[in-house]
Parts: structure tokens; C-alpha cells; sequence
């Protein structure tokens, strides 16, 4: 992957200067390509990475595996698009394998999750079936490790 | 009364002063929350396959000693990486040895070639152990103070300067640790030309030849005529981050490989298996990491010499390694009182340029094996250091 886009998904606060400076490129470099990025669709945004879990213990995520009969004229399309618009989704992917689509989901709290999927994704008439796995600990997101932190073992001084 | 018999030890070990570093480690060892910028080893973890390869041989029981020069297989390797890096032949069954760190190496190539008497002369700013092994050696050390105007690479006319019918070795150790400075092929030749018509050995320490940010690394063993007085040392300390392996290894022509052999014999038996069986994995699979390693670097490299010129501590742009060395002067400090001031009110560890070599005074070390964020705040503490020290004045 392109070295700009590499600094950018671990610490996208990173400035136009600083990447200028880092990359060894000019600033105006810097910003013609990330204006190219954005246009091309290949940056879709700056984001945080948020652990919610440290923000609130109760909070709950899950994977759900849905099998859906896919429609004539659209295929899956039309049934991930609409999946896609609850606030509740994270993300959504149609997969290969054992079954179509996989949802992740976010919710204050267990029963939030459960009702989501019980009265919300289950009443679609294409989804065939549904599997929830709650997560139980996340350790990396988005490429970062955001389990525990780690010490530096090295010594303060060595020659 | 027991009995003092202190006086009876060997008076070159009792006389030979503990390193700069250390005494500076002492202070900053002391503190809470200190943002050390002050190691000399890499951050990152040893390549995962390197890790799995030495886990495997444990598990195989393959814990015996090793033929004495080392695994013929990581020789072998070892071989063919200098072959295809620095462009030298070396026989793998004479003319290579598996040591403990590259210092082992360093430390065998002093004692073999290096009697009473003999000069050495030791390119500084430099990597602390060279002065006190030649030292042991009943060898007097002869510093050559590199120059920040020449960037910190050894010129013709300095080295010419220092030859006297008593010099035995040059010791050439680039990339440098402290400076980063590099040697390039167009560099070497004017040292290499001096050195043709005298019977001076060299020991080229490479330890950091694959961090190198502007083309590959050269060696001066490539050039004509070098490669029968040389001793290459390197190892896998830097370059695939395994600083606690202890892995290196040095390369000379037989007759001087010989007498390392010996040595090496005597005092080592051979080099921890389970590393050697690893570092044979470093070589074959992992020099990808390197680069990756490389990447990554290169770009604290750019960041922190931009910080320090910003911050006005001048700093020549250092082209290998993981250390930059800007120039602490305008502060009217020495290296040291720079050192514990920052330390104590900023919590910040640098380490003394003179703990390198007296020419080394009015500069400090600083490493950049650290994470973006970390070099970010670190460089934040120093400005306000620095702006503090401005309203005090």
C-alpha cells in the first residue's frame, strides 16, 4: 500500500505538513494526492478509532451471518443497501462460503443487539436465516492494537 | 583485616573508565515517566518466522553446540547475503565466523590482529567498546574526530594525518552510531587510495548497513586491494531487530579468519544454536522485514530531523542508521548539562554526544527506533525546554 495511505490509517490526524515532512515530499504533493485519493473513492474519510468498550463496559458488538434468496433484478445488492441503512449496522459485506452476507452490529447493550436482530433483520422477507456471535473481546481494529497496551521492555539508555 | 588485593588485578580493567552512557543511565535509571529517546536498539519485534523457526528447533531438542565458526547452513547464508550485498566473496568453511553479537566479532578482530604497542586508529564519534578492547590489547588508541562540516565522514587528509609507523588497524564504522552518517562508495575511495600503499588493517564495522536512506549500502571491502587487510563485521542485531539473539558474524581472509577462529574457540565454544538456527530463517525469508523495518524508519528519520531544525538545534541530515545527532551549542550548554537538565525537567533521556568520542561534546544522540507519537511528544517537551531555557536567559 502507498506509504501516504499506510500513515493515514493508523493516525489520520497526521497534517499535510507532517506528511509532507515524513514522506519527504511537498505539501502541495501531499494535498493533490490526497484530493485524488478522495475523489477516486479510495479515502471515504478520516475517522478515530474508537475502542466503545473502554467507553462503556455494557456496551455489545456482533458478527451476524445472514442467508438471504437473492432478488431477480438486483441480486443482493438490494437487500445489503437496505441492511446498510440501520444505524445500529456497522458494516455490511456479502461473503463467500456457508452463507451471504455478514452484518456487524453495535449496541448499548445485549438486549438492544438481540432486539435489532430478532425485529429489525429477521422481519426482511429475503433473509432466510440468521446466526448472532457477540464478541466477547476485540484486540486489534483497523490495524491497531487496541487490547492492552504495550510496555517498551528496552532499557531508558543503551549504547 | 582481609586482605586488599585489589592492587593485584589487571591494572588496564581496573583503570578503564565505564562508558559515557553509563553514567547518564544512572540518572535518568532513577526517574519516574521518563520519554527515553536514548536506546540503541530497535522497536520492533523479530520477524514472526524467526521467532517460529527457533521455537521449532526447541522443540526438536536441537540444543547442542555447534560446529565452532557456526552452522555450516547459516555460513553458507551468510555468504551468499555478503556476496549479493557488498559484492565479496568468502569461503563459508574458512573465512566466516558465527559470533555473540556483532561485538564478539568486533572484539575477535581486535585481539587477532592488534599487539602491544600498536596504534589503532578509531573513526569518532563512535560506538563506545572500540578504545577499551584495543586498550586490553595493550593497543593505544588513536581517536580521528570526524567533523559535522564534512558530515561525519572520514576524509583522505584526516586519516593521512593521523599514520605513523606504529598504526596497525582502522577501525571504520559506518553507518555510524551516534551520528548516522554514511560512507559512500565516492567517500571510501580517497581512504581506500591512502591505505593501498601501507600494511594498516581495517575492521569495517557494518552492523547497520541495511538502514541506509539515500541508495544501498557500500562497503570498503568492495574496492581494490581492501579485501586482504579487512575484517567485515555485521550481524542480525539491527537489521532484523534481534538485539537479544546476540548474533553476528565477521568475515576476513583466512589468515586472519585463523586466528578469530582461535579466539572464538577458546572463549565461546560457539554461538547460541537456537539463534543460529533462526537467524538462517532472517536470511532466507525475512529480508522483506528489513525493508519494511527501513520504510518505517525513514520516516521518523525525516520527522525528527525536521523537529529539531524547527526547534533551532541544527541537525545535519543523517543518512543511515536510527539516530540523528543534532548540535546542542546554541543552548551555551555542554552535552551533559544539556542531557540531565532536559532529563530532570522534561523528562526526556537523550545521551551525551562526547559518551561517543570527545568530538561528540556540543552534539547529542538522539534515537528515532520509536513510535511516530512518542518522537511527536518527545520533540514537543524539548521545545518547551528550549523556550524556557530562552526566558531564564
Amino acid at each position: 500500500m502507498d506509504a501516504l495511505l499506510e500513515l493515514l490509517k493508523t493516525n489520520a490526524r497526521l497534517s499535510v505538513q507532517e506528511l509532507a515532512v515524513m514522506l519527504g515530499q511537498s505539501e502541495g504533493e501531499i494535498s493533490r494526492r490526497l484530493s485524488q485519493y478522495e475523489s477516486q473513492g479510495v479515502i471515504k474519510g478520516y475517522a478515530a478509532i474508537i475502542d466503545d468498550s473502554a467507553l462503556d463496559p455494557d456496551y455489545v458488538a456482533a458478527l451476524i451471518e445472514l442467508k438471504v434468496t437473492p432478488q431477480s433484478q438486483s441480486g443482493f445488492d438490494e437487500i445489503a443497501r437496505q441492511i446498510a441503512e440501520y444505524e445500529e449496522v456497522e458494516s455490511v459485506r456479502l461473503m463467500s462460503g456457508g452463507y451471504d452476507i455478514i452484518v456487524s452490529v453495535t449496541g448499548k447493550d445485549i438486549r438492544t443487539v438481540s432486539r435489532f436482530v430478532a425485529e429489525k433483520l429477521a422481519a426482511i422477507d429475503a433473509i432466510t436465516s440468521t446466526a448472532t456471535h457477540f464478541e466477547l473481546k476485540s484486540y486489534k481494529k483497523n490495524g491497531v492494537m487496541i487490547c492492552d497496551k504495550e510496555t517498551d521492555e528496552r532499557g531508558i539508555i543503551s549504547p | 583485616m582481609s586482605r586488599d588485593m585489589s592492587k593485584l588485578l589487571n591494572q588496564t580493567a581496573v583503570n578503564m573508565k565505564p562508558s559515557g552512557i553509563r553514567r547518564f543511565f544512572d540518572i535518568a535509571q532513577q526517574m519516574d515517566d521518563v520519554i527515553s529517546l536514548g536506546v540503541g536498539e530497535p522497536d520492533f519485534k523479530t520477524p514472526w518466522k524467526v521467532r517460529q523457526t527457533a521455537i521449532d528447533t526447541l522443540q526438536k531438542g536441537r540444543t547442542c553446540y555447534t560446529a565452532n565458526a557456526g552452522l555450516k547452513e547459516l555460513r553458507q547464508e551468510i555468504a551468499a547475503y555478503i556476496n549479493k550485498t557488498i559484492h565479496t566473496a568468502y569461503d563459508p568453511d574458512r573465512e566466516i565466523v558465527v559470533t555473540v553479537g556483532g561485538s564478539e566479532a568486533i572484539d575477535l578482530a581486535v585481539r587477532a590482529i592488534v599487539s602491544p604497542g600498536d596504534e589503532v586508529l578509531v573513526v569518532e564519534p563512535c560506538f563506545v567498546c572500540y578504545a577499551p578492547i584495543v586498550e586490553m590489547c595493550g593497543g593505544v588508541p588513536v581517536s580521528i574526530e570526524t567533523k559535522v562540516e564534512n558530515e561525519f565522514r572520514l576524509t583522505a587528509e584526516q586519516l593521512r594525518e593521523h599514520i605513523t609507523e606504529r598504526t596497525k588497524l582502522l577501525i571504520l564504522p559506518f553507518p555510524n552510531n551516534p551520528t548516522g552518517a554514511v560512507m559512500t562508495r565516492e567517500d571510501l575511495e580517497p581512504v581506500a587510495e591512502v591505505l593501498r600503499d601501507t600494511d594498516i588493517f581495517v575492521l569495517s564495522d557494518e552492523i547497520y548497513s541495511e538502514l541506509t536512506y539515500r541508495g544501498k549500502h557500500s562497503s570498503i571491502v568492495e574496492l581494490p586491494g581492501m579485501r586482504e587487510r579487512t575484517v567485515v563485521v555485521n550481524g542480525f542485531s539491527k537489521s532484523f531487530a534481534m538485539t537479544g539473539w546476540r548474533l553476528g558474524f565477521a568475515c576476513a581472509p583466512r589468515y586472519i579468519m585463523e586466528q578469530m577462529l582461535k579466539l572464538h574457540q577458546y572463549c565461546i565454544m560457539s554461538s547460541p544454536t537456537t539463534s543460529q538456527y533462526a537467524a538462517i530463517t532472517a536470511l532466507r525469508d525475512c529480508l522483506p522485514d528489513t525493508v519494511k523495518m527501513k520504510n518505517e524508519y525513514n520516516i521518523r528519520r525525516r520527522f525528527v530531523v525536521d523537529g529539531f531544525n524547527k526547534l533551532g538545534l541544527t541537525c545535519f541530515e543523517p543518512q543511515g542508521a536510527f539516530y540523528v545527532f543534532p548540535c546542542i551549542r546554541s543552548t551555551g550548554m555542554t552535552s551533559e548539562e544539556f542531557c540531565e537538565r532536559l532529563v530532570h525537567t522534561k523528562r526526556v533521556a537523550v545521551v551525551p554526544g562526547n559518551a561517543f568520542g570527545e568530538c561528540g561534546e556540543g552534539f547529542v544522540r538522539v534515537s528515532y527506533a520509536y513510535s511516530v507519537a512518542h518522537l511527536r511528544e518527545a520533540l514537543k517537551r524539548i521545545g518547551e525546554f528550549l523556550e524556557e531555557l530562552g526566558e531564564s536567559k
